[in-house]
């Protein structure tokens, strides 16, 4: 049968409001770069769900290895002093 | 009642009633599964456009004829769609420059018509001239990316491009009904539309590697006066069929 | 062979509800059962497009034709979502189209029956949508990140579809002595087809055990099958409807509704490719798939010469 023409994949990323951050919603096919911002705009916001797009070929997104998990994430569980709430303030203290 | 204001609703509205039909005909046969929805959405765009149109014009009618009625149990001679809107899905490269010649002309005219001292009708084309200038976009990105894809897309888009000029013409030819509205500021004349139709889809057809056809054909007689092509008629006998088998039933 | 220890600290991932995402070691039967899986429910919704393609240039009012335009819209988009969760697991939809095309994939086969009155527009989505969604909302629970995901949005967009459907059989049950024979025509050659939709009965079923072990089902198919049945019945008969089984009775003593014997004759033989809508189908999906080579390849080229301009450039 036919050799492979579907185009390449592409991830889309929206954003739902002007300020928000833009959040991965799924992915599609396209040729070229104005082919995937129109489809995506077709595909991804039919129902009003962003007012702005960001979209990535798939084979250049750079991901962590789950296999490095540990190694990679747990160094961060016990810094704790990271959160706000680590630290003691005296009673009646405000706007801090 | 207003005739020429009826009459110009249902020219508005039954071109993009057609148009939207031989979309909807095209449903689950695009080239790849994102395009069946892209351009699923110009078909769903075209008929809130005829819907609103025919709406208008049923009100203007006030017989409590609604927008149904005239979509579904009018003859073909009260069409008034133009002869392009009516060409069939012969392949994606007619699809994409009927398209593409309509979207070019609709951009140019509801721009005109945002400023129609008629409010429905500059309400309506507010409305529409988003989306219309959307469809262009796209209709223009495929002409291109057909006219420099390969040897073969250049030559099937510049034969769709060849055989669909002739219905051109039609594009800039004045009703009676918009000579009579444009007097009072409420339609716009096709023929001031023609110049920059011009300018624009030669851009396009240029840039695509296409050459402009010399317009030597043309339709003898309009769809805007009633005078259709061959196909409307069949098309109307399947968008019709249930309305007209059962008068008496509703939907 | 999967590695013992690493198969069994995967069922503890998926015991713990852990989901399941495309670089994560997986068992190589997950991964086919999967693929299997998804790429059959992507197919399902393009070849589900179909049958009611078949009356949207014949719908009867604009209001219908935008809705069903929509509604097939949604299921091509459905399908593509599928089709890209397939893709995470190493298949292209190259691949799984020409599985299609050749025969050799399986698609939902309530799609082979035809749909002949306006009346199946309402029954498709009453029915097949209902009982479709009955699944899917179970599936949002599915142990792999990217079928999960697809499932979640495909049950938002999906909740208009089975409205749309009653909302027909509704205005058809309420209209003209003949509209709401049309419409008791379209339940009863619709109904059973849906009913047989979830599949063997869960002592016949291939795959079941290992699906509901790992996660890729959450529930058997008799027990959607049974929430389907339940949920509908009373949808039906509200509208003066009656369903095409004398042996569906409310069981006080179950909570649920006892059905009829499903001919399981017809749905292996609509199974195998012997309904009546199984070549036209696949056919009209390969004629569209071949009627766009060029345009696709076109594309391809177009996009290699934009490509190499920017290099030089």
């Amino acid at each position: 049968m036919s050799e492979d023409n579907q185009g390449i994949l592409w991830e889309v990323f929206l954003q739902p409001k002007p300020g928000r951050p833009f959040k991965h919603v799924g992915s599609l096919h396209a040729y070229d770069k104005k082919m995937a911002m129109t489809s995506a705009r077709d595909l991804y916001t039919r129902r009003g769900e962003g007012k702005g797009i960001w979209l990535v070929k798939s084979q250049d997104i750079v991901s962590s290895h789950p296999e490095d998990g540990e190694a990679f994430f747990d160094p961060s569980n016990d810094k704790v002093y990271r959160h706000p709430t680590f630290y003691s303030i005296p009673d009646g203290v405000k706007h801090i | 009642m207003n005739h020429n204001l009826f009459n110009y609703c249902l020219q508005l509205g039954d071109t993009s009633l057609i148009l939207s039909h031989r979309i909807a005909e095209y449903c689950s046969k695009a080239p790849h599964l994102e395009e069946d929805l892209a351009i699923t959405n110009v078909g769903l765009d075209l008929l809130g456009q005829a819907e609103s149109f025919l709406k208008y014009a049923a009100e203007i009618k006030n017989d409590g004829t609604n927008e149904d009625d005239l979509a579904y149990r009018r003859k073909e001679k009260d069409f008034k769609s133009i002869h392009l809107s009516e060409i069939p899905n012969f392949d994606f490269a007619f699809i994409i420059t009927r398209q593409f010649l309509i979207d070019a002309y609709n951009s140019l005219l509801f721009s005109k018509l945002s400023e129609s001292n008629d409010e429905t009708i500059s309400g309506i084309a507010k409305k529409s001239i988003k989306e219309i200038r959307y469809h262009l976009q796209r209709s223009k990105e495929w002409i291109i990316r057909l006219g420099q894809g390969t040897n073969e897309s250049n030559k099937r888009i510049q034969n769709a491009i060849d055989e669909l000029w002739m219905y051109t013409n039609e594009l800039f030819y004045d009703s009676e009904s918009e000579i009579e509205l444009s007097k009072e500021g409420t339609a716009t004349l096709s023929s001031a539309l023609e110049k920059e139709w011009r300018n624009i889809t030669s851009r396009t057809i240029l840039e695509a590697g296409l050459s402009v056809p010399e317009n030597i054909h043309y339709s003898l007689q309009y769809g805007k006066d009633g005078i259709h092509t061959e196909h409307l008629g069949y098309l109307l006998a399947e968008m019709q069929h249930l309305p007209l088998l059962y008068p008496d039933a509703k939907w | 062979m999967d590695d013992p220890k690493k198969l069994a600290e995967f069922q503890e991932k998926i015991d713990a509800d852990i989901k399941i995402e495309p670089r994560d070691w997986m068992p190589e039967k997950y991964r086919q059962n999967l693929i299997r899986q998804i790429s059959q429910h992507a197919h399902s919704e393009i070849i589900g497009m179909q049958p009611e393609k078949n009356w949207l240039t014949r719908a009867p009012s604009i209001r219908a034709k935008k809705i069903l335009m929509a509604k097939i819209q949604d299921e091509a988009g459905h399908g593509l979502y599928l089709y890209c969760a397939a893709e995470t697991l190493g298949v292209s939809r190259e691949q799984v189209l020409n599985l299609l095309h050749e025969g050799k994939a399986k698609y939902s086969s309530v799609f082979n029956y035809p749909a002949i009155t306006w009346a199946d527009m309402g029954a498709i989505g009453w029915l097949v949508d209902g009982a479709a969604i009955v699944n899917q909302v179970s599936l949002q629970g599915t142990s792999y990140g990217p079928y999960s995901r697809a499932m979640v949005k495909i049950c938002m967009e999906e909740s208009f579809h089975q409205r749309q459907g009653y909302e027909v059989v509704v205005s058809l049950a309420k209209g003209t002595p003949e509209q709401k024979q049309m419409a008791q025509d379209a339940l009863n050659r619709w109904w059973w087809p849906s009913v047989m939709m979830f599949g063997p009965h869960d002592a016949e079923s291939a795959h079941s055990n290992q699906s509901l072990k790992w996660k890729i089902k959450r529930e058997s198919n008799d027990e959607l099958r049974q929430r389907f049945i339940d949920k509908t019945i009373h949808q039906g008969e509200i509208l003066g409807l009656t369903f095409p089984d004398p042996d569906l009775k409310w069981n006080e003593s179950t909570g649920h509704y006892d059905y009829g014997k499903i001919d399981w004759d017809e749905f292996w033989n609509v199974v195998k490719g012997n309904g009546p809508g199984n070549k036209q189908r696949l056919n009209h999906n390969i004629a569209a798939h071949e009627d766009g080579q060029w345009v696709r390849e076109a594309a391809i080229a177009y996009a290699d010469k934009i490509n190499s301009k920017t290099k030089t450039a």
